[in-house]
């Protein structure tokens, strides 16, 4: 019996018949993939991408050099000197982060008592040479220029949760 | 020695300490923000409060004697709210910038902040505002952080006798002030390690680390001959604090601004590399060519057309090898003693060049005579070691040469030898408070042992001090106060190696007038910087150091060696204690140990000396003297027969030192001390007409 039922299958294709069925009905579903790079999917406002320093409205940095990210990055990723600025204020005069090293825990921008390190949303940052992902100040406080936007937009709705 | 209970503990504590100290006996720590081991009591941050029976409020337990049966509760919740309450005040007009407060991660309030605290503000009002007040180049001050503890007052009146701070206003607007004078300190640096918060902060120091990032090497000092014990902190290879550890018979807890902030003198103007005068010009080479150029100069040169001389930063270790180097090659021309001083030559007893009394003994003193030396300047903790002294029971300190501020009440006896005799003699009221003091000292400056007539004056030293009873057979039992103040860190260690001039050999001012008249063809600087290098004549010169400096200029050739921070050495203080130093960070650059780099010479003149690694060296030393077996130890020494007497000459003493800021290749090379320099000594020289 279970050879002619397998011989009926082969024969009339039902098999085939059933995958083209299947088929059909997806292509009439609405698509699960995205057109990467020109379409993307949400992010949260919490998501860690890229990260960022900030500045005031003024443009003054934030950044005051207290050392609390260096302090608890996990993988030893930051790297920060100081000196007081001109005015006597607290600067640092290098802010270094290895992106090879980041594992994106996002504990820098929990540590910052100023809000000036945040990992924004971008995460398309993909270079051709190791050297480059070694983010120094002026990357990142171009990043944050740049990603203001969306960073100012990101805190503001995860605030009420804060 | 009343017996007390803390916590249902019954303990015995000394008669005399108060609860707080008592509380520490027994294990339990007491919060505190004013009160300071070694200051006055001022009992009033209240942050120590705790309950005492039958006792109708808390106590605050530092200005409370312990009485016979006092029963103490340190853990009660009235207890524990009353500290929350003192804490949550004190925050009301703290600002809350840890963030930005280089006492962040080492500050005592925030510590306490945690234990203590509450997690939030109930404040609701404006907090007050301060402004900065000025304290000189080594202070940062953010007085807005003060909580008005006044142990910064208290410091500089106390231990620095410098009355410049001071406490103005009254409650809320009460506030630490200046009085826009910077402070004239050379303890000054200390206010920063006593602050409990971030007022005062170092200024050199501003911004730079985070103590958690920094390495900790517990060293000692070299500035001076005391030895203070330190701690080195360095963030990869740059050291970038000096802070004092704690060593009761030496510094207390206290180190001198030199100590504190030459460390940016340890990163500028370094040789860190061999260099070899090439057609009039210093090139760099290599070390290959740099050790067999020196080898080929030495090859056929006979032993007594060479000399060594050691100069004032070199460990024991380094000295060692050159001895042996030299000694291998036949030469007896060593010296150690760049000032020209005949202390401690061959043979000489081990009390003649040493601060006999130690540095803690001077707290037994009941009358000092300070002979041509300035010790605020020559040796500063020896100096607040004497201000404590004088804090206590305001003992006489008589004084024989020029006649400077030492913080403390002196008497003047006159300016040069005549006076030194007149007091031999026994004439002068001082005279009579010397003989009737029952533990007398005399501090003998190494300037006046320097002078052409030194011998002469320290055998008149010697005999003033057996007159009166300061040492040998008519003085107290243990008791020695004749002291030679040492001003350098490797004297000592040197005239116990024995690096001076061996049999037939020639001095000092042999070597010079030697090398003047072409009859030293090689000299070897060890880091020597002070000698006068004009006189060094047609001589070659090898130059053995880590800075840029006289030595340097001059030299042929120069092996770069490393300083205090960046090797294990032995160093030997004023009193004859032999400490260890400790390596924070590596020389800069190709620099080397200064033993190896000897070692390796050695080994190409075709003469290896017999080690070849630190434990080895360290053998030998104890070989050349068993004092070296023996760490952090004094051993009196024996009083012998030491000095010539003979004439001496009528020439007021003069200072050796007449800026403490610079006296060695590393605070020359450091902008803090030429700031101090500038603040702090040009006026005085101006003031003199000295300035040339």
């Amino acid at each position: 019996m279970a050879f002619v039922d397998r011989t009926v299958r082969s024969l009339f294709l039902t098999e085939l018949l059933a995958g083209m069925w299947l088929t059909l009905r997806y292509f009439f579903r609405p698509k699960v993939t995205l057109n990467y790079p020109h379409e993307k999917g949400p992010l949260s406002p919490r998501f860690r991408g890229e990260h960022a320093l900030r500045r005031y409205p003024n443009g003054e940095e934030r950044c005051i050099a207290c050392k609390l990210c260096e302090a608890i990055c996990p993988a030893l990723a930051i790297t920060i000197e100081a000196e007081p600025r001109a005015d006597g204020s607290r600067r640092t005069t290098r802010y270094d982060i290895d992106m090879t090293k980041c594992i994106y825990c996002g504990y820098c921008q929990e540590a910052c008592p100023v809000d000036a390190i945040v990992q924004g949303p971008n995460f398309e940052f993909a270079t051709e040479t190791r050297a480059e992902l070694f983010y120094n100040r002026e990357k990142l406080l171009d990043n944050g220029d740049r990603w203001e936007y969306e960073i100012a937009l990101n805190i503001a709705k995860d605030a009420p949760y804060r | 020695m009343p017996k007390i209970t803390i916590n249902g503990r019954e303990i015995e504590v000394p008669a005399g300490v108060n609860v707080l100290q008592a509380c520490e006996m027994a294990g339990i720590e007491i919060p505190r923000f004013c009160y300071h081991d070694r200051l006055s009591v001022a009992g009033n941050c209240r942050m120590c409060l705790v309950e005492m029976e039958r006792a109708p409020k808390p106590i605050a337990s530092c200005a409370m004697p312990v009485g016979e049966g006092m029963v103490i509760h340190t853990d009660t919740p009235a207890v524990q709210k009353a500290r929350n309450g003192v804490m949550e005040f004190l925050l009301i007009n703290h600002p809350l910038d840890c963030p930005i407060c280089d006492q962040g991660g080492e500050c005592d309030l925030q510590d306490q902040a945690m234990a203590y605290g509450y997690d939030r503000s109930r404040f609701e009002e404006n907090k007050r505002a301060v402004s900065e007040k000025y304290m000189g180049p080594l202070i940062k001050t953010i007085m807005t952080r003060c909580i008005q503890c006044t142990r910064c007052v208290r410091f500089a009146t106390e231990i620095a006798g410098v009355e410049d701070i001071g406490m103005v206003n009254r409650g809320e607007n009460a506030e630490i002030t200046t009085l826009e004078r910077a402070i004239d300190s050379e303890l000054s640096g200390n206010l920063v390690d006593i602050c409990p918060v971030g007022a005062l902060t170092s200024a050199p120091y501003a911004f730079v680390a985070r103590p958690w990032e920094l390495r900790k090497t517990m060293s000692v000092d070299v500035m001076d001959a005391v030895g203070s014990n330190i701690r080195v902190d360095a963030r990869g290879r740059e050291v970038l604090r000096v802070l004092p550890r704690l060593h009761e018979d030496i510094n207390e807890e206290w180190i001198s601004d030199k100590t504190r902030h030459v460390r940016d003198g340890l990163s500028r103007q370094r040789l860190d590399r061999p260099y070899l005068r090439i057609d009039g010009k210093l090139r760099p080479v290599s070390w290959e060519e740099a050790l067999t150029a020196v080898a080929e100069r030495l090859r056929g040169l006979p032993g007594e057309r060479m000399a060594a001389i050691a100069g004032d930063l070199c460990d024991a270790e380094s000295m060692l090898a050159l001895k042996d180097f030299m000694t291998g090659l036949g030469s007896p021309n060593l010296e150690c003693r760049q000032d020209g001083s005949k202390v401690g030559g061959m043979g000489a007893p081990r009390s003649e060049y040493l601060f006999n009394t130690t540095i803690a003994g001077i707290e037994q003193a009941d009358a000092i005579l300070l002979i041509g030396t300035n010790p605020r300047w020559e040796a500063a903790m020896v100096n607040a070691r004497i201000r404590k002294r004088f804090w206590q029971t305001g003992l006489p300190v008589g004084v024989i040469g020029p006649n400077v501020d030492l913080t403390y009440r002196t008497l003047w006896l006159g300016d040069g030898p005549e006076a030194l005799h007149a007091l031999a003699r026994g004439e002068g009221d001082f005279a009579e408070t010397l003989r009737k003091a029952k533990r007398p000292m005399l501090i003998l400056g190494s300037g006046v042992a320097a002078r052409p007539d030194g011998q002469a004056l320290v055998a008149l030293a010697r005999s003033i001090a057996e007159t009166f009873g300061m040492a040998g057979p008519d003085a107290p039992e243990g008791w020695n106060g004749y002291n030679l103040l040492n001003r350098v860190a490797s004297r000592v260690g040197g005239l116990d190696l024995g690096f001076v001039p061996g049999e037939g050999g020639r001095d000092l001012e042999g070597i010079l007038s030697g090398a003047e008249r072409g009859e030293i063809d090689l000299v070897w600087l060890l880091g020597a910087d002070e000698i006068d290098m004009s006189r060094l004549g047609e001589a070659f010169v090898v130059y053995q150091g880590h800075h840029g400096d006289a030595g340097a200029h001059r030299a042929d050739i120069i092996l770069p060696g490393a300083a205090y921070t960046e090797k294990n050495g032995t160093y030997v203080n004023l009193e004859g204690r032999v400490q260890l130093g400790r390596l924070s960070v590596f020389p800069p650059g190709e620099a080397r140990e200064d033993w190896t780099i000897l070692r390796a010479l050695s080994e190409i003149v075709g003469q290896p000396l017999p080690y070849d690694n630190l434990g080895e060296v360290r053998q030998k030393l104890i070989e050349a003297n068993p004092i070296f077996g023996r760490l952090d130890e004094v051993r009196p020494a024996a009083w012998e027969a030491f000095g010539v007497a003979g004439d001496t000459v009528p020439v007021p003493f003069a200072l050796p030192v007449n800026n403490f800021y610079m006296t060695d290749p590393i605070s020359r090379a450091s902008p803090t001390m030429a700031e101090c320099t500038e603040l702090f000594v040009m006026p005085k020289l101006a003031m003199t007409g000295t300035e040339g």
